[in-house]
Order: C-alpha cells, then structure tokens, then sequence
C-alpha cells in the first residue's frame, strides 16, 4: 500500500498522525519526508509541525534506513549485562557501525533505552520483537531468521 | 484579587495573574527571556525562576498563578544560584562572538549575562557549528545562536499563520528549523521578518547590505538616490536614541544627504500615485465587474503569503505595483529623462520598514525601467546603523527638505505606513472621485487601530462600497478564507503582512511589544494632520507626473511601469 | 517474614489473557457493574477511603484526583491509562496487560464511570507492539458482552520517548503532538487531553481499583503502609539471583525485597548498592536498606519508590561508569523543552564521561553538585528535576568510587 493511502486511512482519528506515522515504517521501514507533508495535509496540520514530531520520536526516521531495523537496549540493566558486547558483535557481523543500514538495504543498527523485558538482558529488539538474553554467540542464528 | 507578598512587599493582584505579573506591580524585576508579553506562555527558558515558600521546586514566575497567601521570594541564593547556572548553561552552548554579532548591544541573553555578571563560564564552550542560512535575499538565519526560546515560532505561526518555522529533533539536539528541516527559501517563509522582532537574540536577522551602498557611494560614477518609505521617518529616531516620532522629517533627510545619497526622494509620492492607479483599478473593477474584492498589493509579505497559500486568489490581487517598485520604475525613466541623467548611472537605493522589500526588489519581473528597478533595498534597521556609524549629531543638525520632483507627497501617502492607512487615502481619492463632491472629514477613524481586522462601509453616491482591513497574516487569513468560500461581503480589502502595518515591519528597530507599534501609529496621524494637502490626488507633482508623462491612470504607460503580475509560488510543503 | 501478596498480579498465570470468560469466572467484572449501581460520589469516597495512592510515581492520592475530574464543569472527560512504562528496569506494567489486560480495561470502565466519561485512552507504549492486539482483543470481548456500557478506549501507541510517561507529555503526544510537558497548572482533572478534564493513571492503579471495589476500601487500607497502601510489583534486575518480579505488601523493606524475595547477589559477592524506582531514582548504600519501600518512607531518604525497578549492584561493580551511562540515558530522553534540562542533562552526561574516563576533577564533581541541585529544583517538570538523583545520590554515598577516578 502507498503511503497516502495508509495515512488517509488514519485521517478520522484526532490526533492519529503518530499512529499514520507508525503505519507508514510498518511498510517502509521510515517516514519519508513526502509523507510526512501528506500526514500534515490529512490531519490538517502545517508540514512544520508535522516535521517537529515525526522527527522528536526516537522510533521514527525520516531519513532511509534498512528494512529489518534492529534496536539494541542500552540502558543500565542491559549496560551492566553486557550490551557492549552485543553492539560489537553485532557490528562485526553486519559490516556496519551503530546508526548505520547495510548497503544492501536489510538491516538497520540502532540504539534504544529499554524496552522493558529485563528480566533477560541484555536484550535487543528486530522490528520491534523481542530476543532476550542475547549474547554474541546468538546473533548469527537471530539474524539468520531475516536473510 | 489575590494578595500575595513578593520579597516582603504586599501586593493584590485579579485572580489568574502571574508571580511575573504581580511582581510587575510592585516596582519588582524578575528577569525573563522566553517570555514575551504578547505571546503565549512559554515557561521553558526557567531564567525567571523564584521561590515560593512552602515549595520544593522553583516555580517559573511567567506561568505560575498567584495565590492567596502566597509568599514569594525573588532573589534567594537558591533562586540566584538557578538562575546564574541556567544562564551559565545556554551561554556555554552559544557563540562567544558578540563583538561580530548583528544584535550586540541589543539583546536579551546579552543584557541578562551582564545583569548576572557571568565571567568564568564553568561550562565548556561547545558551539554547534551549524550551517548558517542565507538562502533568502531577506532574513539570515543563524542557528547557533539560537537559544530554542521559540518565540520566532510563535511569531511565524499564531502570529502569521506561515508556519515555515518549526522544531526538529528533540533534547539537546533540538533546534529551530525552517519547513523540513531545509533553506528558509524552500520553506513557506514570506519574509516578512516578524521572527527577527521576536528573536531576543542574534539568531534571526536581516541580511545587512549597507556595504554595498557604501561602495555605490564611493563609485564617482554612481548617483546614488534613494526613496523613503512612509513609515520609516516615525520609527528611525529609535535607533538613534530619540523618541518614537521626534526625527523631523526635515532632519532625517539632512542626515541622508550627510552619508552621502545624491538625491532624497521620497516613497510617498509614489503612494499617492499607487492611490490613483489602485482607486482607478478599483472603479473600473467595480463598473466592469472585474474580479471582487480586490486586494491591496503594497506589502510584499502579504504578496508572497497569497502567492504561497491563495495562488487561486491571485486574481484579486491589485495589479499595481507597490510604491517602492512604482518609485523604482519611474525614478530611471521619468526622473532621469527630467533631471538629464543617464539612467545607467542611477544606484536606486530604498528605506524601508520591511525585510520582503529585500525580496520583492530582487523579483526578476521588476525592470520595467530596462535595469533593475531598484538596485538597494536597506532596512530602517541598517539605516539607524549607518547614522551611528557616521556619528551624526542628529540635534545639531540643519534640516533640509526633498528633493524636487519625487519628494512631494500628501497625508495620505503618510498613513500608508499603518494598518489601514492605504484604505482610508483610497477612501479620501475614491469618494471625490465618484462623488465629484469635496470630502469635508478627511479622516475615516474606523479604518485605523491596530485590530486585527477592521470593516467599513462607504456611500459613493448611493452605491455602497464594503471595505474591510487585515493587518497581520493570520488575520488576512481569515478574510481570504472567506474569499475562497465565496462568502466575502466586502469588495476592497487592504492586507499589511506586518502587525500595525509598515510601522511594524520587519526591518523596523527592534520592537518586542505590540505597544510601541501603537506608538508609531500615532505618530503616523499626527504627521497626515500636519500635511497642508491630504488627498493623493491633489498632490501637484502626481498631477504633473500624469500630464506630462503617464496622461491617465491605468493607461498605457502606467501598464507598462506601474503594473504587475503574480506567480503561484508551488511551494512543496506548506 | 514478608510474604508475596497479589492483588494487580492476582490472575497472573490463571487465566488466558486473550479469553474474557476465564477473566469473569475468577469474578471479573462484577466489580464495574457493582460501581454502576452506586452513587458517583460515594464511589469515588470509597476509593479515596482505600488510601489508594498513583504507582506511577508521584503518589497522588487516586480517589482525590478523581475527584477533581468529577467535579470540574464539562461533559466530555477522558480517562487515559499511562502504560508508557518507560523506566528501564521496568516490566510490571507489561505483566499486568500481557496477563491480565481486563483488570485494566475494568478499572478504566469505572474511572469512566465515576468522573462520568465516555471516552478511554490507552498510551502503549512504542515498545510493546505485541501488547496491542491483546488490548485490542479485550476491548472488544468487553465492548461485545456489553459490560463496558458505552464507554470506549483506543489503544494509542507510543514511538520511544521516556519522556511521555510524564503525564502532560503523555497527553500531548495523544493528541499527536511532540511529547513535551506542559507547565503545570491547569493539571489534567481540570484541563488534560484536548483541554477537557481527564484522569492519568498508571496501569497498575487502575488494576487495583477493581479488587477495592470488590473486597472494600477498608480492607485494601489495611495492606502494607498506612500512608500509602496496598501492594506494589517490583522487577528485579541487575546482580541478583532471582531477575524476576514480585509484588508484594508496601511495608516490605528493601533488605527483603533484594536478600528474601531477590535471593541476594549471585556469587560469593558483597550487595554495594540499589537503585529503586527506575533509572531516576536514587541509589542507596546498604546502611538504608532497612528502609521500607512505601512513597514517603523512600521520600524520607532521598530515593522514590517510583515504577518499583530494583537494580541491584554488586562489589565488582563501577558505579560511576553506570552513572555515566545513566545521565546518557537523560541526555537521550531529554525533550529538549526547558533550558536547565537540554542544556543540564547534556552537560551532566559530558561531566560524568570525563571523570568516568579519568579526566575528571573535584570541580567537576562539584561542578556535577551545583548542576544538579539547580536541575531538581528548576525544571519544568519531573524527568528534569529528577534526572540528576543517580549522580548526585552516588557522589554522595559512593563518593570514593569518584575519588579513585579523579585526575
């Protein structure tokens, strides 16, 4: 589905365009400053405005990034756990640093504070699912589920 | 009321009023800098912090209502501590360059770092390094110095309802951004530099040429002259430190000649000729049932606006070009043909109140005269530099009057400068005209004021002519609005883009309140009322200007001159 | 010995989530229609007389704050759940709604109910996608057995923004704003979401409220502390032996809550500190532990109970290297908003690295001290004024963890 039409389908919702906005990085994995614009005539708001939240959510991009985003906790309980390791690996294996998408589109590396599932740190998180108590021996087999 | 006591001092103040407010009353100062008088609340800046007792926290005096008892406690330790460390922290993020900077000597964070003597900084200096915006011949922007007050906000969109300025990212990366996060050229922004006013600092201003002018006037081969804008004579003295309106005319003049400009001319004649192209445009609309209403077209703020978000109203829009390009247009044809100067020769300076006017000189549809119409555009800012900079002794100095020929003009040119004032001159023409009656009362006090948006009716001779006038953009909004519904009563509708009209314009000095714009509108009455001739088209060298050159308004040469077009400006994101 | 007592947790593991049947035999519902039949006012006495106090951090009393929407003038109310839990080292929200999401939506039904709103919202947030379709579901099984008697709630999700557990935040971002607090006042019973009256609460209040309902405000003011009663769930992370959550009475103490219920540090290794109530809260040397948990008891000694995280450090810890990665987390989580916590959090974060990283000074750390006393009491609101708790608690009580790190 294109864009205009996944947030015209919001439009009746007051205050929806952060829901359009979800909507629209279900299919393209970021918000495209285009939809951001159409997201602004739809909930009738200047594309300024539009712009300032689209761009305050940590979870939302504007700019392109790989497809299968993958978001690795880093807040404290997950910091003592041994996120730093995970980053590593998980940067080796991609060939790319934090806040980098591969070349060939697929993956995206990302951090995010917690997501709430500490009873298994350190964890991180593809396209929003969970996988706990990741460790660097883990991350060929999770990403494996993506290629 | 609510009695409170602030610092010792009791005080009684109307339910619902602020700690800042109330402090106000009682001869107390609580230092501010997000807060601005007419607009919303902020609260974010936290300078105005104050103790409260009773109160772990520090309340903001600007958004914190009084209560009964209350007992409030301005200059602590604790609330100086606050205060000097908050300061301490958005100066270490903010340039250093004060020396460099355009607003040194007149602004907020400035004057608060000297109040609270800030010296060593216990912060390290960590300046962004953000890419400066120069993308519009109008208004720079300079993002590091920003200090995220979001006061250009407020101004951009509840003020102007342009919304080019908004937030981008959040925390410490956040900042002040044109539409997108691009160039303020590709953003909705009409220039009408209402965010400059706004600003306390230095991050928002207009693009300085008076180097340009200075090398025009160091050229031996250059005639420099230069048009005055009506609303510039009651605001100038501002800049150099007289009252609102005290600058004779005579003495601004005088010093325009001391800094070297070869011949003053004057803006307003071309105002009481834009009244009889623009009365005339609007009979014959009237008679031949041209497009209705019929927009005013002299604020160039206001132009872009309609050009940005009613292209389909284009058409209403007065074909007449404002009185600055009009003056440009004529000022290297039909002065110099009078004066036997080459035209070539003519560096075409104008002072304005307005920041668009840098814009709209530059359009590339502005040569009728076969050159660009009007080479210099400085604002009534720039000009205040230049008086400091040549240390004109403004007291002492004699007064000298306008040039002939371009430097005659009526009362009703004067009131251009203010919200309604081109109504209420067209007024004065179109009902002699129609009439062929003498108009006793000249003067049409419901067209004046700084309301938002005003109306009238006029009786020419049993047809009755609906008029109404919006000053500031989102009040136009509303009558366009209406416009486009196709529910507009009124067939004549005069748009400053500017609150208060020119007087409140972009390039005026600095003016944080909506007061001091009152101010220069009284100033701006009381100089009409001075004129001996108050009717634009009783001004002797419009009349000579049509006999001699024009022969009739909306004629051929008057197309050719005095006339515009308009371009739907397809801006991406509105 | 402190016991485990359930009252938000007390379908956990007993019933399918996803099946409203198996909510109602275990008594769900009767609760709503019960307050259906009572007097609004006498409703909201009872829970006012339950002492109910709000688990989302600032412990206002619930039925007081209800009562202030009741009251204020207007027909359209709201009643918003803030399941925005973005504590880190917090799941116990995620616990209620993955098990038990109708102990939510009931609660909700008759906060509807008492301040007469039509209008329920739930703010999930971002990170619990999966939680979606599982309130979704329960909405519509209640909305199908007709029990929910017009009042409806829509799921609103977050988009990663700690900041939006902040009430007005939360509410702004409703509305589909950036998440920016609001000064206070107005305070949401009087003007919230789109300027109508409208409750706040957090998930794990509003899961209480069915079980006063039903077993009485007298019986639930008698559970744990007096001044703030009932039972509090607390997650469990970091260096100890049981990472998993417990919920138990308030006048529990935090010695039992880590060394009874936490089974203590895994190892051979000495506890060295805690830090309750998420990644703001203070943390506290063995000498406190005694200290119950309860709001004002934790308030007494400079920490708060907050979401109820419980992060354990052990002996071989570097506490100030977790502090550094704390004031990060601020500096990330900032909304950018107010000056004291743009400016603050960012330097606290710079400040913190440098000693961290050896560079540092005593200046900075007072430096350090100064910031963050100005912070706590001049921001606009609560992630600014409680951002600097880790730092300032750990120079205070493990000032020698600093010292050794000092140039």
């Amino acid at each position: 589905m294109d864009y205009k039409q996944i947030i015209a389908s919001y439009a009746d919702k007051p205050g929806g365009l952060i829901e359009a906005f979800h909507a629209v990085q279900q299919e393209l994995s970021y918000v495209p400053v285009e939809a951001v614009a159409e997201a602004a005539r739809a909930f009738n708001v200047p594309a300024s405005t539009a712009y300032g939240v689209a761009t305050f959510y940590s979870m939302f991009a504007v700019e392109s990034r790989g497809k299968n985003v993958i978001r690795i906790c880093e807040s404290a309980p997950c910091h003592i756990a041994g996120a730093a390791d995970v980053v590593a690996a998980l940067e080796k294996e991609l060939g790319i640093r934090m806040g980098e998408s591969t070349s060939d589109g697929q993956f995206a590396l990302e951090y995010t504070e917690c997501v709430g599932q500490c009873q298994a740190t350190p964890v991180i998180t593809i396209n929003g699912k969970p996988y706990l108590d990741v460790s660097p021996g883990k991350i060929p087999s999770i990403l494996a589920e993506y290629k | 009321m609510v009695n409170l006591t602030i610092d010792g001092i009791k005080v009684s103040v109307p339910e619902g009023s602020t700690i800042l407010q109330a402090a106000k009353e009682v001869g107390v100062k609580i230092p501010t800098l997000c807060y601005h008088p007419d607009q919303a609340v902020k609260a974010n800046c936290r300078v105005c912090v104050c103790e409260v007792e009773g109160n772990r926290l520090l309340p903001a005096a600007c958004a914190q209502p009084v209560m009964e008892g209350m007992v409030v406690k301005t200059r602590t330790p604790k609330v100086i501590e606050a205060r000097r460390t908050i300061l301490e922290l958005i100066l270490a993020h903010h340039p250093q360059d004060c020396l460099n900077c355009i607003r040194n000597g007149n602004c907020e964070l400035q004057d608060l770092a000297n109040e609270y003597f800030i010296r060593d900084n216990p912060f390290t200096l960590k300046v962004r390094g953000l890419k400066k915006d120069y993308s519009t011949p109008s208004i720079f922007r300079d993002p590091d110095k920003c200090v995220l007050c979001r006061r250009c906000i407020d101004a951009c969109s509840v003020v102007q309802s342009v919304n080019a300025l908004g937030l981008e990212s959040r925390g410490v990366n956040s900042m002040v951004v044109p539409t997108m996060g691009g160039d303020l050229m590709d953003s909705p922004c009409v220039m009408c530099g209402q965010c400059v006013h706004a600003c306390p600092v230095g991050a928002i201003g207009e693009v300085e040429e008076i180097d340009k002018l200075l090398a025009a006037i160091a050229d031996p081969d250059k005639i420099v002259v230069t048009q005055i804008a009506p609303a510039v004579r009651t605001a100038i003295g501002e800049e150099v430190g007289m009252k609102t309106g005290d600058m004779p005319m005579e003495v601004f003049v005088a010093g325009l000649r001391q800094v070297g400009f070869d011949h003053v001319l004057h803006t307003n004649f071309t105002a009481d000729l834009t009244i009889l192209e623009e009365g005339n445009e609007l009979l014959k609309r009237l008679k031949e049932g041209g497009t209705l209403p019929m927009f005013t077209s002299c604020s160039p703020g206001w132009i872009n606006f309609c050009e940005t978000f009613y292209p389909d109203l284009l058409d209403n829009l007065s074909t007449c070009k404002s009185p600055q390009q009009m003056f440009g247009s004529l000022v290297k044809t039909y002065w110099t043909d009078k004066m036997g100067i080459d035209p070539a020769k003519i560096y075409s300076v104008s002072i304005m109140p307005c920041t668009a006017k840098k814009f709209e000189a530059s359009r590339p549809e502005m040569n009728a005269s076969g050159y660009r119409d009007v080479d210099l555009v400085l604002t009534t800012r720039e000009i205040g530099r230049l008086f400091r900079m040549s240390g004109i002794d403004f007291d002492k100095l004699a007064p000298s009057s306008f040039d002939s020929w371009m430097g005659a003009y009526t009362g009703a040119a004067v009131i251009f400068g203010a919200s309604g004032g081109v109504m209420e001159a067209a007024l004065r023409t179109v009902y002699e005209v129609v009439t062929g009656q003498t108009l006793e009362n000249v003067n049409f006090e419901v067209t004046r004021g700084i309301t938002g948006v005003k109306e009238a009716e006029v009786d020419l001779s049993g047809t009755k002519v609906k008029v109404a006038i919006a000053n500031g953009l989102s009040n136009a909004r509303q009558l366009m609005d209406q416009v486009r519904a196709g529910e507009s009563p009124y067939h004549f509708i005069e748009i400053m883009a500017c609150p208060g009209g020119c007087i409140g314009g972009g390039g005026q000095p600095i003016t944080k309140v909506n007061a001091k714009r009152v101010e220069r509108i009284e100033s701006i009455y009381v100089e009409d009322e001075n004129c001996a001739i108050r009717k634009s088209h009783e001004n002797p060298e419009v009349k000579t200007l049509y006999d001699e050159f024009l022969h009739e308004p909306l004629g051929h040469k008057s197309h050719e001159l005095l006339h515009t077009h308009y371009h739907d400006k397809n801006k991406k994101y509105l | 010995m402190a016991e485990e007592m359930r009252i938000v947790l007390r379908n956990y593991g007993k019933i399918n989530p996803l099946k409203i049947e198996d909510y109602m035999a275990q008594g769900g519902y009767k609760s709503l229609e019960k307050a259906g039949r009572m007097d609004k006012e006498a409703l909201i006495d009872e829970i006012k007389k339950s002492n109910l106090r709000g688990r989302g951090g600032a412990g206002f009393n619930c039925g007081q704050k209800w009562s202030f929407a009741y009251r204020a003038p207007g027909d359209e109310k709201y009643v918003v759940c803030n399941a925005d839990e973005g504590e880190p080292g917090t799941y116990k929200d995620r616990l209620i709604m993955e098990n038990d999401p109708h102990t939510l939506i009931e609660g909700m039904a008759i906060c509807g109910y008492a301040i007469g709103s039509k209008q329920g919202f739930i703010y999930l947030r971002g990170e619990y996608p999966q939680l979606i379709n599982i309130l979704n579901n329960a909405i519509s099984q209640a909305k199908a057995k007709g029990l929910l008697q017009g009042f409806e709630i829509e799921v609103r999700s977050g988009a990663g923004a700690y900041v939006c557990g902040e009430e007005t935040a939360l509410i702004e971002s409703i509305e589909g704003n950036r998440g920016e607090p609001r000064f206070k006042p107005p305070y949401p019973p009087s003007e919230g979401l789109w300027m109508k009256p409208t409750i706040v609460n957090n998930v794990e209040t509003f899961a209480n409220i069915p079980v006063i309902l039903e077993k009485g405000a007298e019986w639930y003011a008698g559970i744990g502390v007096s001044s703030y009663p009932g039972t509090k769930v607390f997650t469990l992370t970091g260096d100890i032996n049981n990472k998993t959550f417990f919920e138990v009475p308030t006048d529990t103490t935090i010695r039992e809550i880590i060394f009874q219920f936490g089974g203590g540090i895994p190892g051979d290794k000495k506890f060295k500190a805690v830090q309750i109530g998420g990644t703001s809260g203070a943390f506290i040397p063995e000498s406190l532990l005694d200290t119950p948990v309860a709001f004002d008891d934790m308030s007494a000694i400079g920490a708060a109970l907050g979401s109820g995280a419980v992060f354990v450090l052990d002996e071989s810890r570097d506490i100030v290297d977790v502090t550094t990665r704390i004031a990060k987390f601020f500096e990330h989580e900032s909304c950018g908003k107010c000056a004291p916590c743009r400016e603050g959090t960012a330097r606290m974060h710079e400040l913190m690295e440098s000693v961290n990283s050896g560079n540092g000074s005593m200046k900075d750390i007072a430096l350090m001290q100064k910031l963050g006393n100005v912070m706590s009491i001049a921001c606009l609101c609560g992630l600014g004024q409680a951002a600097p708790a880790p730092v300032l608690t750990t120079i205070k009580h493990f000032a020698a963890d600093y010292n050794a790190k000092l140039m």
